[in-house]
């Protein structure tokens, strides 16, 4: 047990603002690490101290270990928050940190290798118990038998990580071998590793995870969330709990993730991500992100706790501070992704400087940004720019708190997705609840007219089989 | 910035009993503004401290970086981030409008999305008169890190000399961990390449020239 006094924040954007808030109140010290591009940023303004880290390359600063540990060391921190993407579920990190003597906010490193290398982790899914897709490792030679004997269609994804990179669906054997040999060498660009396996494609489906708690020896979950609202494997609408489940389905999916995390003696805050076939009440188990999540704060609405704070417990080693029986869960809680993209011409990433940010206030509300009047939007990093959290007793009350806060959020200076969010928040199906993960493809492709507006590629998202969370969903 | 959304929540919880529509709080350190809308109260949260840089710096602080050659003059730019020039820039001003995109799924093999530029090829006809009447200049779409092949250690889509088609792609700009693919704009031969891989390319700076047919 050694409380942790000052911590290094090895990100930026909202989440080093979230991570920033906690430490202030529990009173740790917080020194941000920042790129040149960063050297003002909001979080760098909340920050205790700032500490550069080099200019805006993305490889020699927020992605470098050297740099990142260099920092904490210099900072003289004792702890090292990742936030999500970047290092985050990088096992390096979490070695030189152990090395350096500070602790790594984050579960161990023969755990994040075996949650990163996604073969290993659906072993260990079939370890604990857990249903998976039928599948296995394919190679271009020899992915033809595998895939005949799944049956079409089937998804070629990679070994070495998600975020829809690597990823294709193949509807016809003859486009197999050169899919196979295409995701190899996306997967060898973007993980550095060209290995891919199959798994049979199922869709309709929804996406569902569960939130992991463990110290080591106990493990907990914090509640589902539904996050089916995707474009090209990127979420945009999350909510907790997942809507029309039934409680049957729920129940089981909680307990095998719980399950997961004892075979893995889970050590921190995760999420099992599970595809879900609600009309067949079957599901999945698609990966496990060992970080805090985008969309974290839904089940932190309904369950009323911190849940960096309690990551720093566990880092800490002071145990899990909760028991099952102590985590209650009460209404309901929606998040809206703002990402600085234009909705209408194609999702053209808006890069530049925010000239006014309004966002709505009251109850049941909160808003998660870095940005204000006169922040940069740098090119170098992802587009997100806020997090519109709402909650309600129920998802009817939530509902109608989202629609009015959407229509008081004003950003100026670049495009975003709120016309976007504003109009599928309006739409009946969504309303209705418990919608696919093809649904956004479908609904963007009847929102745009289709063939309007440049060509989105809405069909992109359709069919997403939850690769789950890019930027760290 | 240090008011949390509780303590917004209860200055609001104040304000709501009393008959202003609107509060704006300044301080040193922050600018809080709350505004009665039909829909509910608004607010604008702006943090005034400037960051405390740590003097323990494992480096010493950043220097700009060295522009391998001076830029003729300054161009307006919607970047926020201020940067060193990289490269020349032709006498012609760069067109903020310069790129229609649209995307094209799986057209290259190393994002989750490629976007195709379309735009720069048209925009840099126009642009190019003013040099040469056969150097049609290529301009990034987007701001964002340029690069010259599909992949780390693979090799350049072109080089100086390389044949290219109207649809040829020459090179990738990436924005915001979107692959946008640079395609040529005009059949020809490449003349010059003006920015160096993973450098970072302004809005419509010229990223190569052809020398079309």
């Amino acid at each position: 047990m050694s409380p942790i006094r000052r911590v290094l924040i090895a990100n930026r954007g909202e989440i080093a603002v979230r991570v920033i808030r906690t430490c202030v109140r529990l009173g740790i010290e917080t020194v941000l690490a920042v790129s040149e591009p960063d050297a003002d940023s909001v979080p760098a303004r909340m920050a205790d101290h700032t500490i550069r880290i080099g200019p805006g390359g993305l490889a020699d600063t927020y992605l470098s270990v050297e740099a990142v540990t260099g920092a904490a060391v210099a900072a003289g921190a004792d702890a090292i928050h990742p936030g999500y993407g970047f290092l985050a579920e990088n096992p390096r990190l979490a070695q030189a940190c152990e090395a350096a003597g500070i602790v790594f906010i984050g579960p161990s490193a023969e755990v994040l290798e075996a949650a990163g290398n996604k073969l290993a982790a659906r072993a260990h899914a079939v370890a604990a118990g857990l249903p998976v897709l039928p599948g296995g490792p394919a190679d271009p030679a020899d992915a033809g038998v595998l895939a005949g004997r799944l049956g079409y269609p089937v998804l070629v994804k990679a070994v070495g990580g998600g975020g829809g990179r690597g990823l294709r669906v193949v509807r016809d054997a003859g486009d197999l071998e050169e899919a196979v040999t295409v995701a190899s060498a996306e997967a060898q660009a973007a993980f550095g590793d060209p290995r891919v396996y199959l798994e049979r494609y199922v869709s309709p489906a929804r996406h569902v995870e569960v939130q992991l708690l463990g110290d080591g020896q106990n493990v907990i979950h914090l509640g589902d969330r539904d996050c089916s609202v995707q474009r090209r494997y990127q979420k945009l609408v999350e909510e907790a709990p997942a809507p029309l489940l039934g409680e049957t389905l729920r129940v089981s999916m909680r307990v095998a993730a719980v399950a997961l995390g004892l075979h893995l003696k889970y050590q921190g805050l995760g999420t099992v991500e599970f595809l879900v076939d609600t009309q067949r009440a079957a599901f999945w188990f698609l990966e496990l992100n060992a970080r805090i999540q985008v969309e974290h704060p839904v089940t932190e609405a309904v369950t009323g706790l911190d849940l960096v704070a309690e990551q720093i417990a566990i880092a800490e080693g002071r145990g899990l501070q909760l028991s099952q029986a102590s985590v209650s869960f009460r209404g309901h809680a929606i998040e809206c992704r703002i990402n600085a993209e234009d909705p209408t011409d194609g999702f053209r990433p808006s890069p530049g400087t925010v000239t006014s940010a309004v966002f709505p206030a009251g109850p049941g509300i909160r808003v998660d940004t870095h940005i204000q009047a006169g922040s940069a939007v740098p090119p170098q990093y992802d587009s997100l720019l806020a997090k519109l959290v709402v909650s309600g007793a129920d998802r009817t009350q939530a509902l109608a708190r989202l629609r009015s806060a959407l229509a008081r959020c004003q950003v100026g200076g670049v495009a975003t997705s709120l016309p976007m969010l504003s109009s599928i928040v309006d739409d009946a199906e969504w309303g209705a609840g418990g919608v696919d993960t093809g649904y956004l493809g479908r609904w963007l492709a009847h929102w745009l007219g289709w063939g309007g507006a440049g060509g989105t590629g809405a069909g992109g998202g359709a069919g997403g089989t939850g690769a789950g969370g890019g930027v760290g969903g | 910035m240090d008011l949390t959304n509780e303590d917004v929540m209860d200055i609001l919880a104040l304000l709501d009993s009393l008959p202003y529509d609107e509060l704006d709080l300044q301080t040193p350190r922050f600018r809080l503004t709350l505004r009665r809308t039909p829909d509910g109260w608004t607010q604008s949260l702006e943090s005034r401290s400037a960051p405390n840089v740590l003097d323990t710096a494992p480096r010493p602080a950043p220097t700009p970086r060295p522009a391998p050659t001076p830029r003729p003059a300054a161009t307006p730019r919607p970047a926020a981030t201020p940067r060193p020039a990289a490269t020349p820039r032709p006498a012609a001003t760069p067109r903020p409008d310069a790129g229609g995109i649209g995307e094209v799924e799986g057209a290259i093999g190393v994002s989750a999305g490629a976007i195709e530029a379309r735009g720069g090829g048209q925009d840099a006809r126009e642009g190019a008169s003013e040099v040469d009447a056969k150097l049609v200049a290529v301009r990034a779409p987007l701001p964002g890190t340029f690069y010259r092949a599909p992949r780390p250690g693979a090799a350049p889509f072109v080089e100086v000399g390389s044949r290219v088609g109207a649809d040829t792609v020459v090179g990738i700009v990436e924005t915001m961990k979107l692959f946008n693919s640079v395609i040529a704009g005009a059949a020809g031969t490449v003349a010059d390449i003006c920015l160096g891989n993973a450098e970072f390319a302004d809005l419509g700076a010229t990223l190569l020239r052809i020398r079309a047919d």
